[in-house]
């Protein structure tokens, strides 16, 4: 093969597989987009259209009930709630009045059917979206250290 | 006192880095200045990096940082390690590896060629003294707490595990390790143009510090995937997580890197696509510091979160870039060889080099597009949304088991060409025995698991291939030395981790169950019998011992299995301690999730699993690590170079 033919080629095959590797990611990466929604957004139908969410607030206290591994609790961002169910282990951070992050799909009552539920790091941890859905609601409940001070 | 003494050692290295940048980079600076800047910089960051370490022992709760990661119940050893347990420390940490591998690269290229020692000691000042204002003036370790605090708030209990003590030093001694291709590289085109006819000493030079910024990386990695494993992550071992991914680039640009040095030492051939990849490793070994310490990304890892060190961190990434590319793109000529570059064909080694640089850097393109697409959509006001990992294990499949084959096939290939009839021969018993492979495989897993799907016997029988092929090249060049038995480790590696991944991936099993004490239930063909739970009490956390036992078929006697709740006093964090049975083909592993009743003393809710082959995985990217490190000590890294 002359040099040039076989710069050619190379270029050809290079071109060819950017065009099948691009085609493949997209595909890929539009059927695996997880949405993140607040219960509010939710409340304003931004859910439609999209499959697989992750909705994040307060797990509400009083809430949380469990029927052997299956367990339903409500997510809110302290005006719009979310019912949730889930079948499994829930993280060690779960708790009533702590922030969650249930991902799965709504089903035509409303309700989430849960996939996993995230709950991270330390206590006075906070996912910036929880954060931010409280902020968003206008309705930040008063923290531990709140409390405790004089 | 002694945090006082730690930021004068600090300020100390910032000055001294600064005299190397300037004395490395300047024609007209007086000889060896460089050199006294450099020792000069690592001795004030090991004082700071002693200094804190100190204060970490003695508590010494006038130091914000010390504040929040230690406490008097917290052991020794793990005060020490939550030196770089937050943000400021591991910032430390980084800067003073940076300054171990300078003094090693600069001491040891300079011996070969002095006047691009000394412009690489320049670059490298010029990264230190960015990194040290980063250091100081947003992530000071050392500032004061006055009135100093009665109690620490303790490190996370996530990381009082032996794990962490060992994991991001050595995961940084990697990610920093990609500093030296780069400084070589940038140096490279700010030193004189070689006079003809003279060798190429640094090429040859720069591969074994490629190799072992490898295998710490790939060593780093590995520990923190098996720390997730039995501490974190309820019995996953890679998650796609941001800051997995964040280590994971720089890997990848890495391991296309040191293949690709190989053939640009011995053929003289690829010499700019050598040099781009040395700048994208360390851009994405920046890029990997920025994601885990900016706290844009929400994981486990992402415990700082200030706006400034973000900037700070993403303006550096730019100004790597921007610099590098102008400079490879005005003087690319400097890092080609001056002699002539043999041609060579497609069909070939070097063909297959370049094929394999294709998959890795295509796969840490697809890597790098997952993380940060979520990030831009962020940024662009577009919606929060996260990229799961079946995106990247679709993307990901189809261009890692190429790169399988090419291992197989690459090593027997010829330079430049290939004898086509003298290949075959040399094939022939790879080829029928990894057909037999093909057909044994199958039948096995049938056998075993009940079925075989397709996609478990594609990527075996790749590994089962590479495996026996990587073995007979070996065998047949078994004379060749540290050079031949490094590939044939690393290789051996990938084949070995290929079947842990395609095993663990589609033959385990993860179940859920509640479990009264005094019931029975089965794990895999051994039967798992609960018999409640006792309280317990360690060094610094208050714990509830479950108490299992399981009888495996053909097992003498059955096991007793402890797996854990513990609660931290000071942290209401609860940490499950999982218990693991290990074996070379499969794990059997119990967590104790959370009570169903009120009562300890009643049902639980256990969550069991099967890993078939999980030891697989990290004991393939153990021999990858192990034979990097090998062929680093091949007789031609060592040879003393001749002054001809």
């Amino acid at each position: 093969m002359k040099p040039r033919q076989r710069r050619l080629w190379i270029v050809l095959a290079v071109v060819l597989a950017a065009a099948g590797g691009a085609y493949l990611v997209t595909q890929a990466l539009r059927s695996n987009l997880v949405f993140f929604l607040t219960p509010g957004q939710v409340a304003a139908g931004e859910a439609q259209g999209k499959t697989l969410l992750r909705i994040g607030g307060l797990v509400q206290p009083g809430s949380f009930t469990r029927d052997g591994p299956a367990l339903s609790f409500v997510l809110t961002d302290n005006k719009h709630t979310v019912p949730v169910t889930y079948t499994g282990v829930l993280p060690d951070l779960f708790a009533e009045g702590k922030g969650a992050i249930a991902q799965g799909q709504l089903n035509a009552k409303g309700q989430l059917i849960a996939t996993e539920v995230l709950a991270k790091h330390d206590e006075n941890y906070m996912p910036p979206e929880v954060k931010k859905a409280l902020d968003d609601s206008g309705a930040h409940p008063a923290t531990p250290a709140d409390k405790a001070k004089p | 006192m002694i945090g006082e003494l730690g930021h004068f050692a600090l300020v100390l290295a910032l000055v001294a880095a600064l005299c190397q940048g300037v004395a490395g980079l300047l024609p007209q600076a007086p000889a060896r200045l460089h050199r006294a800047a450099i020792d000069l910089q690592a001795l004030g960051l090991l004082a700071a990096f002693v200094a804190l370490a100190v204060a970490f022992v003695q508590n010494d709760f006038t130091l914000v940082y010390v504040v929040q990661h230690s406490n008097r119940d917290l052991p020794v050893a793990f005060r020490i390690a939550a030196v770089w347990g937050g943000h400021e420390g591991s910032m430390l940490l980084w800067t003073l590896i940076l300054a171990g591998w300078t003094v090693a690269a600069e001491r040891s290229l300079a011996k070969r060629d002095a006047t691009h020692a000394r412009h690489m000691a320049g670059v490298l000042g010029v990264v230190s003294v960015a990194m040290l204002t980063f250091v100081l003036f947003t992530s000071n370790p050392f500032i004061r707490l006055l009135p100093a605090a009665q109690e620490g708030r303790s490190l996370n209990p996530l990381l009082q595990d032996p794990g962490l003590i060992f994991h991001p030093p050595l995961l940084y001694l990697g990610y920093v390790g990609t500093v030296v291709p780069f400084a070589a590289v940038l140096a490279r085109m700010l030193s004189p143009v070689v006079p003809a006819g003279s060798p190429e000493l640094w090429v040859r030079w720069l591969r074994p510090f490629t190799l072992w910024a490898f295998t710490f990386l790939t060593l780093g990695i590995a520990l923190g995937s098996w720390w997730a494993y039995y501490e974190l992550g309820w019995g996953g071992w890679w998650f796609w997580d941001p800051v997995e991914n964040a280590s994971l680039m720089p890997w990848l640009a890495l391991a296309a890197l040191l293949h690709v040095l190989a053939v640009r030492e011995q053929r003289g051939v690829m010499s700019l696509w050598t040099g781009v990849l040395a700048v994208t490793a360390f851009t994405l070994s920046l890029l990997g510091t920025f994601l885990v310490r900016s706290g844009v990304l929400t994981s486990v890892h992402a415990f700082a979160s200030d706006p400034k060190r973000g900037s700070v961190m993403l303006a550096l990434v730019a100004c790597t870039l921007g610099v590098s590319f102008l400079l490879i793109s005005a003087r690319a000529a400097r890092l080609a060889p001056v002699r002539a570059v043999p041609a060579y064909q497609l069909w070939s080694r070097e063909g297959l080099v370049s094929v394999n640089n294709v998959l890795l850097v295509a796969s840490c393109a697809t890597v790098l597009l997952g993380t940060l697409y979520p990030l831009a959509m962020d940024a662009l006001g577009l919606g929060k949304i996260s990229v799961g990992p079946p995106y990247f294990d679709a993307v990901m499949r189809p261009l890692l088991l190429p790169l399988l084959l090419v291992a197989a096939v690459g090593p027997w290939l010829t330079w430049a060409a290939v004898d086509m009839p003298r290949l075959w021969a040399q094939l022939r018993l790879t080829l029928v025995l990894t057909f037999a492979a093909a057909v044994a495989i199958p039948m096995g897993l049938v056998a075993i698991y009940g079925r075989a799907s397709p996609l478990a016997v594609v990527g075996l029988v790749l590994a089962a291939g590479l495996l026996v092929s990587t073995v007979l090249h070996a065998w047949r060049q078994r004379r060749g030395g540290a050079m031949v038995w490094g590939m044939a480790l690393a290789h051996a590696g990938v084949a070995v981790f290929a079947v842990g991944v395609t095993m663990v991936n589609t033959y385990g099993v993860e179940r859920d169950v509640q479990l009264a004490p005094g019931e029975t239930t089965t794990l895999a063909d051994c039967s798992l019998r609960f018999d409640g739970v006792t309280p317990a009490r360690g060094v610094n956390f208050d714990s509830l011992q479950g108490r299992f036992v399981l009888l495996c078929p053909g097992a003498a006697a059955p096991r007793q299995l402890l797996p854990e709740k513990r609660s931290y006093p000071g942290s209401q964090m609860p940490m499950t301690e999982s218990a693991i049975v290990w074996g070379v083909t499969r794990d059997l592993y119990v967590a104790m999730a959370d009570m169903v009743g009120t009562t300890p003393k009643g049902p639980w809710m256990v969550r069991l699993q099967v890993k078939p082959f999980i030891r697989w995985v990290w004991g393939g990217t153990v021999l990858m690590a192990l034979g990097a490190l090998t062929a680093s000590f091949a007789r031609r890294y060592r040879r003393k170079v001749a002054h001809d």
